[in-house]
């Protein structure tokens, strides 16, 4: 067919989709296989949402406390995961990710310091020792920028050796990808279209690497830009593979909701770390109040006590305002449905009161002048409104964890990042991500490279399937009798916001269900005015088909799960189940379907369950483990 | 609490477009951005617009907001007054891809351009110490954002198309005084190599990117001016000159920077670049001759030029936002004249052949 013969073809070794943190690393990591790598970005290179992380990378490198080691950070992963995570990840992360943020040194990277020389790490919620290496509140720029340079350096290494600069390694810039093409189960390519021209390209590859992000943009308040419509996830399950954990979003427990120029953006985790506190309209810093039984013995009781921590760590437990971040959105949901909130529906987070206003620029130098400037609010002499907004998502791309390959009927497709799935259990701590999108980054990239190398001969791409990915992209242009996709979006954000949020009921999730079934109906006849040149109704037209299918996920998962855990809460089953937390929920495609399946989590290696207390264990195992964890300790013992 | 507001967008693509005028509801607290937004929900679904992160964090959404280059994520509706209409067009120093959204990839060519990092050889991961005090210079430009409104307000390449080949702009400038400053960076010649390739010379210090930064950074004052200082300091120190006149050798230290553009029969004192004499403030035709003749630039040098008038013969906004009359002295507001000679910021190129 002429359609697509005059489609623009590549031929690439790996194809990475996505291009921050995770998606960079993988690629660098290709490429330095000896691969030629692709990176596509469906932002302008550099743009990608890592920039917006703030806090720092957690690495248990012990620069500021030297009792800090991986299994105190595999520890803190478990635990701010409600036990929930697959542990072999969380093994693997806390290991290796010291060595991922020495590496980002020798690319040219410029941590803070500590009085020693060495990178600073600073306190973070649920990290027991202060672990973030960090930039200011800017780490995440300092991450993704320092990948883009490192490419580049790669760029001309390769152009010295070859005289191109594309030789080994292309960055796609404003590329999306909409199908993943596959040779029966082996992954054959990929398939999108150039944003600026709207023409079609077509990837010729055999290992594929997801690297795409959230699903933020399916909520009315989000942190996340408008690339977070889970393309990844969606086109993992398109392609065979499965998805776990969907039902599980972290909602920042502190994004602001007002003015509404800042709706949704975060306010970073250390303005809690470095003394602000959080108050309701009455002004008392109720988050005393909702400390839970199994963290009683890690926070403070009193304000004095709490504010002794700041100073003096090793003899006080911490604020409650450091709580892990679902325990806080909780909190602030809770006060701000007692009637307690600010009038936009939030509280106040006050560091105005507690610090100097020279501190406070000197230590939220960002912050300071993003509400500054975005929304002429003074954060050293007011305090902030603030809410819970959506920020991440633990659930994704169910992975082996050594080679972040794809479980389920595909081979060649690999994932790393926020679209994979079972790293951070049921809930995410604060600077575990930058880590694990170096960690798991490198790892896909490498075992991309090496499934690549593995083939006999390269899968091919059926012709059929690319005119029908060509036709499915166009049909919105073609129909002009559809409804707008903004509307659709906007309603689809109804939806999940009110429906599927941050507390869940069994009838409301039903209820979702029904409308994401009617709105299936009315996406699938979106229509987009306009042309294919840079239009961006056309592009979330074609996203909307991904947000959907991976609200459908979220959705029957969170009704399936009847237990509260992490960044999953029903008002209906408030309490942690031991019997839920052995179950992983499964989703996956059969023909347009979803489809749920329990499958059982992989049980933990003795030698570290035995990094816990029987003590803590208890509040997450069911009988019939801890009599097991018991066995295995007499064992031991003898 | 809405109020509906005068909007002129400029629609089009490299065939050509215009103004279009927009009534739209505008809510308090809201920035140009949500308007933008608000617009594509509603009358104009397939307006063409860059935007990611909405936090002045990414810098994606740079455009120019009644003539002046901002985020419109960071251009508050609240600065403007509530009759005004607020006219938004796409960056004009590059070509529009289509309404706001322009081909910004000149920047992405310079960035592959400019030299990386050069790691120690002889340090292992893990063992890199550095003071605090020595990565905050890097460090605040590190802060760059990549919204490049300093490359497009830069009066260098700003309806200069033909000075793009060889100038860089000052978001390559930090870039390279970044890595100069980097305690650990093994390459000596950073200096030396935007001098020579990067075209830092011909900037005339008017600090218009300073101006527009988001971040603050201080581009000029900061960056370009230290990289200027030194590449003089090198190549045309008074002592060095006199020492050669008298022995006749010791060329003043020469950039070692090997060009892709000077490949062929350029010779390397011909690449040493050289700045715009009036940038110095000679107003010596002579010397304004030599330091042109002395300078290889592969092309005509471009004449110093008036500020561009806009159609309205008016000046460009961010002349007219400053506090006073006229334009602003190249040399920065705290400089007294006569400048001490070892202060001067401009080189004789042909000085040191003599």
């Amino acid at each position: 067919m002429t359609t697509t013969t005059r489609i623009e073809r590549h031929h690439y070794d790996v194809v990475v989709i996505g291009a921050g943190g995770a998606g960079l690393r993988a690629a660098i990591e290709a490429r330095l296989a000896g691969k030629k790598t692709a990176i596509i970005s469906k932002s302008l290179f550099g743009k990608a949402h890592t920039v917006m992380a703030e806090g720092g990378a957690a690495a248990a490198m012990g620069n500021v406390n030297p009792r800090d080691n991986w299994q105190v950070h595999f520890r803190d992963t478990m635990r701010g995961g409600k036990f929930l995570n697959n542990f072999r990840m969380a093994e693997l992360h806390a290991k290796e990710s010291p060595q991922r943020i020495w590496e980002l040194e020798t690319y040219g990277a410029l941590f803070d310091r500590t009085k020693t020389g060495k990178i600073s790490q600073r306190n973070f919620g649920g990290h027991e020792y202060p672990r973030l290496a960090h930039v200011g509140d800017r780490t995440g720029l300092e991450l993704i920028r320092t990948l883009q340079q490192k490419i580049v350096s790669l760029q001309q290494e390769d152009k010295r050796e070859f005289g191109s600069y594309d030789a080994r390694i292309r960055v796609f810039a404003e590329t999306t990808v909409t199908e993943l093409l596959l040779d029966g189960d082996r992954v054959a390519g990929a398939f999108g279209y150039y944003r600026e021209s709207g023409e079609f390209v077509l990837f010729e590859a055999p290992a594929v690497v997801l690297a795409t992000g959230g699903v933020g943009r399916s909520y009315k308040v989000t942190s996340n830009s408008w690339e977070y419509t889970g393309d990844g996830h969606a086109l993992a399950l398109r392609a065979g593979a499965n998805l776990i954990n969907m039902e599980f979003l972290q909602f920042h427990p502190t994004g602001m909701v007002w003015p509404p120029s800042v709706k949704g953006i975060l306010v970073t985790e250390s303005v809690r770390g470095d003394g602000g506190v959080l108050r309701n309209s009455e002004g008392k810093r109720f988050m005393f109040d909702y400390v839970p039984d199994v963290f009683r013995k890690q926070y403070a009781e009193t304000e004095e006590e709490a504010d002794r921590w700041y100073t003096d760590p090793d003899n006080n437990r911490r604020p409650p305002e450091l709580l892990p971040r679902d325990e806080v959105a909780r909190a602030i949901n809770s006060e701000v449905k007692a009637g307690r909130g600010t009038p936009a529906g939030g509280v106040f987070l006050d560091i105005a009161s507690r610090k100097s206003a020279d501190e406070i620029r000197r230590r939220l130098p960002s912050m300071y002048h993003q509400f500054k400037e975005l929304a002429d609010v003074d954060i050293t002499k007011e305090p902030m409104e603030v809410g819970p907004t959506c920020h991440y998502v633990m659930g994704g791309v169910e992975v082996e964890p050594d080679s972040g390959a794809a479980v389920g009927h595909v081979r060649g497709l690999f994932a790393a990042g926020e679209v994979s799935g079972g790293m951070h259990g049921s809930n995410r701590l604060g600077g575990n991500s930058l880590s694990d999108l170096l960690v798991f980054g490198k790892r896909a990239g490498g075992h991309a490279a090496s499934y690549a190398d593995s083939l006999p001969e390269r899968p091919k791409v059926a012709v059929q399937a690319v005119e029908a990915a060509v036709e499915t992209a166009l049909a919105p242009l073609q129909r002009d009798t559809g409804e707008s996709p903004y509307t659709l979006q906007q309603d689809l954000q109804a939806v999940m916001g009110d429906l599927v949020g941050i507390i869940r009921r069994e009838g409301e999730l039903a209820d979702a269900l029904v409308r994401l079934a009617e709105l299936r109906e009315r996406v699938a006849k979106v229509s987009a005015a306009g042309g294919r040149r840079y239009n961006p109704g056309w592009h979330l037209a074609l996203d909307l088909r991904n947000m959907l299918v991976v609200s459908e996920c979220t959705a029957k998962a969170a009704l399936e799960r009847r237990e509260s855990r992490g960044g999953h809460t029903r008002e209906d089953h408030p309490a942690m189940d031991p019997r839920w937390r052995q179950v992983n929920l499964v989703c996956s495609l059969e023909g347009d379907a979803v489809q749920l399946a329990r499958k059982p989590l992989p049980k933990m290696r003795p030698e570290l369950i035995a990094l816990f207390d029987r003590a803590e264990l208890a509040k997450y195992l069911t009988d019939e483990e801890l009599a097991e964890f018991d066995a295995l300790a007499e064992e031991a013992g003898n | 609490m809405g109020s509906k507001r005068q909007f002129r967008i400029w629609r089009g693509d490299e065939d050509g477009g215009d103004l279009q005028d927009y009534m739209v509801e505008v809510n308090e607290g809201e920035v140009v951005l949500d308007v933008i937004h608000r617009l594509q929900a509603t009358d104009a679904p397939d307006l063409a617009c860059r935007w990611n992160c909405k936090a002045g964090k990414c810098g994606s959404c740079s455009m120019e907001i009644n003539g002046k280059p901002r985020l419109a994520c960071m251009t508050r509706m609240s600065t403007f007054e509530p009759d005004e209409t607020v006219s938004v067009t796409p960056l004009r120093t590059f070509p529009v891809i289509r309404d706001l959204v322009t081909d910004v990839s000149f920047n992405y060519e310079k960035a592959r351009e400019t030299p990386a990092f050069a790691p120690p050889a002889d340090v292992p991961p893990g063992d890199y110490r550095m003071q605090q005090v020595d990565v905050e210079r890097s460090q605040e430009f590190r802060k760059c954002i990549e919204c490049f409104l300093c490359q497009n307000v830069c009066h260098v390449i700003r309806d200069h198309e033909e000075n793009k080949p060889a100038f860089s702009g000052p978001r390559f400038f930090i870039r390279a005084a970044e890595l100069d400053m980097h305690p650990l960076d093994t390459r000596t010649d950073r200096k030396e190599y935007a001098q020579a390739e990067m075209g830092l010379g011909y900037c005339n210090i008017t600090k218009c990117c300073t101006e527009v930064c988001p971040e603050h950074i201080k581009i000029t004052d900061n960056g370009i001016i230290p990289m200027k200082e030194r590449a003089v300091d090198r190549r045309y120190d008074p002592l060095v000159w006199l020492g050669s006149k008298i022995f006749r050798r010791g060329e003043t230290p020469q950039t070692s920077v090997t060009s892709a553009r000077a490949a062929g029969p350029a010779t390397p004192s011909t690449t040493r670049g050289g700045v715009h004499s009036h940038a110095g403030g000679s107003h010596d035709p002579q010397a304004e001759a030599q330091a042109q003749s002395g300078v290889n630039w592969h092309r005509e040098v471009p004449h110093p030029t008036a500020p561009a008038v806009d159609e309205r013969g008016k000046l460009p906004l961010t002349e007219l936002t400053f506090d006073r009359a006229a334009a602003p002295s190249p040399f920065g507001d705290d400089v007294t004249f006569p400048l001490p000679p070892e202060h001067l910021n401009f080189a004789h190129p042909e000085q040191d052949k003599h």
